[in-house]
């Protein structure tokens, strides 16, 4: 070969050469590029991608009566959870094989849990459950088959239980669960509230939502380690979650239980009676019952018609479900009538009347004539719940419930001191009465949502008047109004709605008019007149305890104000309304016919019914009832008369209450021990919280039983 | 010493055998990350591959030495046989290979899968030199002329046609490269070889815009610029294959410790994309490392070829460098996403008995080309002669 061709070669030889080393060259660039420049951003995703931050809920703190027994508890479920990621990197052919398979293990559709992934609203790296309350059986072949099953987990959660001791369902008390909302979420976070996170249950009524913050508990997270399938590969870090902290309440589980069940028996037994005045069997379509400490205002029972059952809740509440909540044939189960229902009180308003008109002047042994009605004005106002019985004083009108005395009653202070209907300010120490006893605001009781109620006196009609002048007055004026009596009343209205008349006063004095209570307001009143007046702030909550025990917080009987009558009121009217209960010779007691043999002489009772009319509707009946240590009131719409209706029931309460045996027809005895709170008195102590987690009663409570209490 | 066995006769290229082993072992050690934990492959045993590999490592180095101690006579005498041989299989993987990702590169024999056109790179390469130099030798113009041109790529038609109807694109374009540096170095005047470009360049544009490639080929290929344009194919191993070398930083994440490789996440990892290990758990530190002794077995390649008087080894050993080289750069710059998405392994390292026995039988060539650049008289202080020696 020539040497010159040997020099060409040599030369693309070294061509070659260069060639070569530039490729290489170019390859060591890009490999510095992504390694060391985008190193970092690389090594995040190589992170993200190959770990899976499961959130792990914290178990809810649990419910507890007074002696200790869960109302709300937790219990373990098996959830199914897909993760995302892993599902999105299968072909779609597997895809659709893995969600068949899944569907059919779990009982779900396929189109519900593409839903349920689709809808997910934490975490992108999180598992998206698809399916609760899963068989054991079948998160084991979950588990035990991760091949067949790449990205799906199976794992326990812990979801709210109701063990419903004695058969309670106080869910007007209790109040439910759901998730959190958006909105919701995005507030905690800017709280920066580490204990919420998208997935959150939060409580939304009773005391679940309003001692939520302290149930809920603390969060934990585990980083999972995992492969390119979703497959676990190791815990990278653990931070486990805590468990909320437990709520003590004052309510006890027995006398919730009667409560509750004689709530229903008269309601029950009001719709199988017939009202000779409306020609048709009472309605009786929602009641409420309200058990309260005397001296403390801690309520012992509340429970409300209808209701609903909390557990529909757990694990997702189905729009079927919540449909029926809502509708209208169902009548609002979610309102708890206790603490949000509004009614007028009718004859139950009169003892607060009487303090008021005592202390303002009327002397204990006032008599007024008690008539089968009276004429005011250019109307008669009909005695609705009495007959007539002539001269007859305070005690025997409470006892008899006569409405014409206390139309009376109304009509000297309206004389005397609001002659002026258009007079707001006039004095009126029957109004002032209400005020004071706590109507027209909200007790403060310790669950959201409470109503406040409304005294009709002459400051509300005036300020009733100032909202709706221009409403009305625009209709009058324009001719606008739909009815012919509409009509006449924005009239009358727009000239004189502001006017507080004799009427008015008749009405108020009885119960009836604008007034409206509702029944923890009137239980919280009656706690009063049995204390002595004190007026305090109705609890549920008794105490809060971490999960080992410790006592975190206890909740004190809180002190709103002394009622403004006197004494001597105060006293006359708890003397006089023992006479409720009791045949009197010329008169009885409105309620002495349902508490036949009961032990009043060792039991002092003392009562008040009410029957409040309802325009359009069958009447209101009220029963409230108490002694030196307890209160019970009962409510039931559209039943008649209160101790037809509810006198039966509450007696069953006070029977429960003081472990009353025998027969109702014979001559009853007490025996404490057989109480449903051994010894009558709630403990003032909190239950026994063992070291294993185990709740037991207060301690000294089994001493406590045997002695005799009244 | 047993004498029946031939003896590697002349000098050995020592820092070629020593950069081939050391590529050798860190293959082995990347096979074996890459598979360890992957249990649908390995199902269940993981050394199973690695075992294979180094069983495919050991038979490859058998046929290195029997090339190298072959008198180079005798390597003239068996290079048509080979190409003919790749011929064959090409010719048999297109009537009975397996079909997968689209193309019918293999053939299932007896439980073993054979990748005809890993050969036939070095019989297109052995058999264009082989052509040049019985043309040239003992002619009287030592200049190559346009005759000598047309003979070659002829030579290298046949098995590329054969190649295109696989399809298999990855290896078209490493043969295309090898062709191209083959004709270089025999010494084609500048003229043609720029002609060549650019009908090269113009066929590549007719059969794109010819419509002759169906619109997922062309994303899969173009995936590598956007990983978007074929996010479940190339593009998800694009983007796999990045975060893994990324996440390796300077000095990885240690052997067995990688996170994207042992979570399994890039696929054909143990094959096509073995690179990424050596990014993710050896880092920027090992990649380099493995890219320099690759970078040392091509040094050494080309010296052979620039120190050799016969044309015939010029030849080869220039063709062999341009395929090592091209393929090596096709690999680790689909790893590194700076080329398109093609099935070619990365020569030395890659688990394939095709591509091991291919690559190692060329450097078996390239000692034997390299044993007979010394000074003849080292040669006959050779002792013990084995039966293929014929001088």
């Amino acid at each position: 070969m020539s040497t010159s061709s040997n020099r060409t070669s040599r030369l693309r030889l070294i061509v070659l050469q260069a060639l070569v080393f530039s490729l290489f060259a170019t390859l060591g660039v890009r490999l510095w590029y992504l390694q060391v420049d985008h190193g970092s951003s690389y090594q995040a995703q190589a992170a993200s991608q190959s770990a899976r931050e499961v959130v792990q809920q914290p178990t809810r703190g649990l419910i507890v009566d007074d002696m200790g027994r869960p109302l709300v508890s937790n219990r373990n479920e098996w959830v199914v959870s897909i993760d995302k990621t892993t599902l999105g990197n299968l072909s779609a052919d597997d895809q659709r094989t893995l969600l068949a398979r899944v569907a059919k293990a779990t009982g779900e559709t396929v189109k519900a849990i593409k839903k349920a992934m689709a809808t997910w609203n934490g975490s992108a790296y999180q598992p998206v459950p698809i399916a609760e309350d899963v068989k054991q059986q079948v998160a084991l072949q979950i588990l035990e088959q991760p091949e067949d099953y790449p990205g799906v987990v199976a794992e326990q959660q812990t979801v709210r239980s109701y063990p419903s001791p004695y058969g309670v369902n106080a869910a007007d008390v209790l109040g439910y669960l759901s998730p959190i909302t958006s909105d919701e979420y995005d507030q905690a976070k800017k709280d920066h509230d580490e204990s919420l996170n998208a997935t959150s249950e939060v409580g939304r009524a009773g005391v679940e939502k309003e001692y939520d913050k302290w149930l809920r508990g603390m969060p934990g997270y585990t980083s999972v380690g995992v492969d390119s399938l979703g497959r676990e590969l190791g815990k990278n870090k653990e931070v486990p979650a805590q468990p909320g902290d437990t709520l003590v309440t004052s309510i006890d589980a027995k006398v919730q239980g009667t409560a509750e069940q004689a709530l229903h028996d008269a309601i029950t037994t009001a719709r199988a009676t017939y009202d000779p005045v409306t020609h048709k069997n009472y309605v009786a379509d929602s009641g409420a019952v309200v058990v309260m400490q005397a001296k403390t205002g801690r309520v012992v029972a509340m429970a409300s018609q209808p209701t609903y059952d909390p557990s529909e809740w757990v694990g997702g509440i189905t729009q079927k479900q919540l449909d029926a909540l809502y509708s209208t044939k169902s009548d609002n189960p979610l309102l708890s009538r206790a603490t949000q229902g509004q009614y007028a009180p009718g004859s139950t308003w009169k003892p607060v009347m009487t303090t008021g008109a005592i202390t303002g002047g009327l002397p204990t042994d006032q008599h007024f004539t008690c008539g089968p009605g009276l004429q005011i004005g250019n109307r008669y106002f009909k005695n609705y719940e009495s007959e007539s019985y002539g001269s007859i004083s305070f005690a025997e009108a409470l006892g008899v419930s006569c409405d014409t005395f206390f139309y009376q009653v109304g009509l000297h202070f309206w004389n005397k001191y609001g002659s002026d209907p258009a007079n707001a300010d006039a004095k009126d120490p029957l109004a002032a009465a209400a005020h004071s006893f706590g109507f027209g605001k909200p007790t403060g009781i310790d669950i959201p949502g409470e109503a406040s109620g409304r005294v009709g006196d002459r400051k509300w009609r005036a300020s009733y008047y100032k909202a709706m002048k221009g409403y009305y007055c625009t209709m009058d004026e324009k001719g606008t109004a739909k009815t012919p009596f509409l009509k006449l009343f924005a009239h009358e209205f727009c000239l004189q709605g502001n006017y507080f008349r004799q009427g008015d006063a008749a009405n108020f004095t009885i119960g009836q008019g604008d007034t409206m209570v509702t029944p923890i307001q009137l239980a919280r009143a009656y706690s009063a007149l049995s204390n002595g007046g004190t007026l305090y702030q109705p609890t549920i909550g008794k105490a809060i305890v971490s999960p080992d025990g410790k006592v975190l917080k206890k909740i004190q009987p809180k002190v709103v104000r002394h009622v403004a009558v006197s004494k001597k009121a105060i006293d006359y009217v708890n003397t006089a309304l023992l006479g409720t209960l009791s045949p009197h010779g010329s008169w009885n007691g409105t309620l002495a016919w349902k508490f036949g043999g009961f032990p009043l002489d060792q039991i002092h009772l003392r009562g008040k019914t009410g029957s409040a009319e309802v325009e359009g509707k069958q009447s209101t009946s009220w029963v409230a009832t108490y002694d030196k240590n307890y209160v019970v009131i009962m409510v039931v719409t559209q039943a008649g008369t209160g101790s037809g209706t509810s006198g039966p029931a509450v007696r069953k309460i006070w029977e429960s209450l003081y472990g009353v045996q025998g027969d109702q027809n014979t001559t009853q005895t007490v025996d404490p021990s057989k109480a449903a709170i051994p010894g009558v008195t709630a403990p003032k102590a909190l239950p026994t919280f063992a070291k294993d987690g185990s709740i037991l009663p207060p301690a000294g409570e089994s001493s406590r039983e045997g002695k005799a209490k009244k | 010493m047993n004498r029946l066995l031939p003896r590697p006769v002349g000098r050995v290229d020592w820092v070629l055998l020593v950069a081939v082993l050391g590529l050798l072992v860190l293959s082995t050690l990347l096979v074996w990350s890459a598979t360890d934990h992957r249990t649908a492959l390995t199902g269940g045993d993981s050394t199973a591959f690695v075992r294979k590999h180094v069983v495919n490592i050991v038979i490859g180095l058998v046929l290195m030495v029997m090339v190298w101690a072959t008198d180079h006579r005798w390597v003239r005498i068996v290079a048509p046989l080979v190409y003919v041989a790749s011929l064959g299989g090409l010719v048999l993987v297109l009537a009975m290979g397996s079909t997968i990702n689209g193309s019918k590169s293999w053939i299932d024999v007896g439980g073993m899968s054979i990748q005809p056109s890993e050969f036939a790179k070095l019989a297109v390469v052995i058999g264009m030199a082989l052509v040049l130099a019985e043309r040239t030798e003992g002619r009287w113009r030592s200049r190559v002329g346009a005759g000598d041109v047309v003979a070659m790529l002829l030579v290298a038609a046949v098995p590329a046609c054969l190649i295109i109807l696989q399809p298999d694109l990855g290896t078209m374009l490493v043969l295309s490269a090898t062709v191209f540096g083959v004709l270089a170095a025999a010494g084609t005047p500048r003229r043609w070889l720029a002609l060549l470009l650019a009908a090269g360049v113009a066929v590549a544009v007719a059969v794109v815009a010819g419509g002759f490639l169906k619109e997922y080929q062309i994303h899969r290929f173009m995936a590598f610029t956007d990983p978007s344009l074929d996010p479940k194919g190339a593009g998800y191993n694009v983007q796999q294959a990045r975060i893994a070398i990324g996440n390796g930083g300077l000095f990885g994440q240690g052997l067995f410790h990688g996170r994207v490789t042992q979570g399994g996440f890039v696929p054909e990892q143990h094959t096509d994309f073995i690179f990424t290990v050596a990014g993710e758990e050896l880092g920027l530190a090992g990649s380099a490392l493995l890219i320099g002794l690759l970078g040392v077995v091509l040094w050494r390649t080309l010296r052979i070829a620039a120190r050799t008087e016969d044309l015939f080894g010029r030849v080869a050993a220039a063709g062999i460098a341009c395929w090592f080289g091209f393929q090596a750069f096709q690999n680790i710059g689909m790893c590194l996403g700076i080329m398109p998405v093609t099935g070619v392994p990365l020569p030395f390292i890659s688990y394939g008995g095709s591509s091991m026995f291919a690559g190692l039988l060329a450097i078996g060539l390239l000692q034997n080309i390299h044993a007979r650049t010394v000074a003849p008289a080292a040669v006959r202080r050779a002792n013990g002669a084995g039966l293929l020696a014929v001088r």
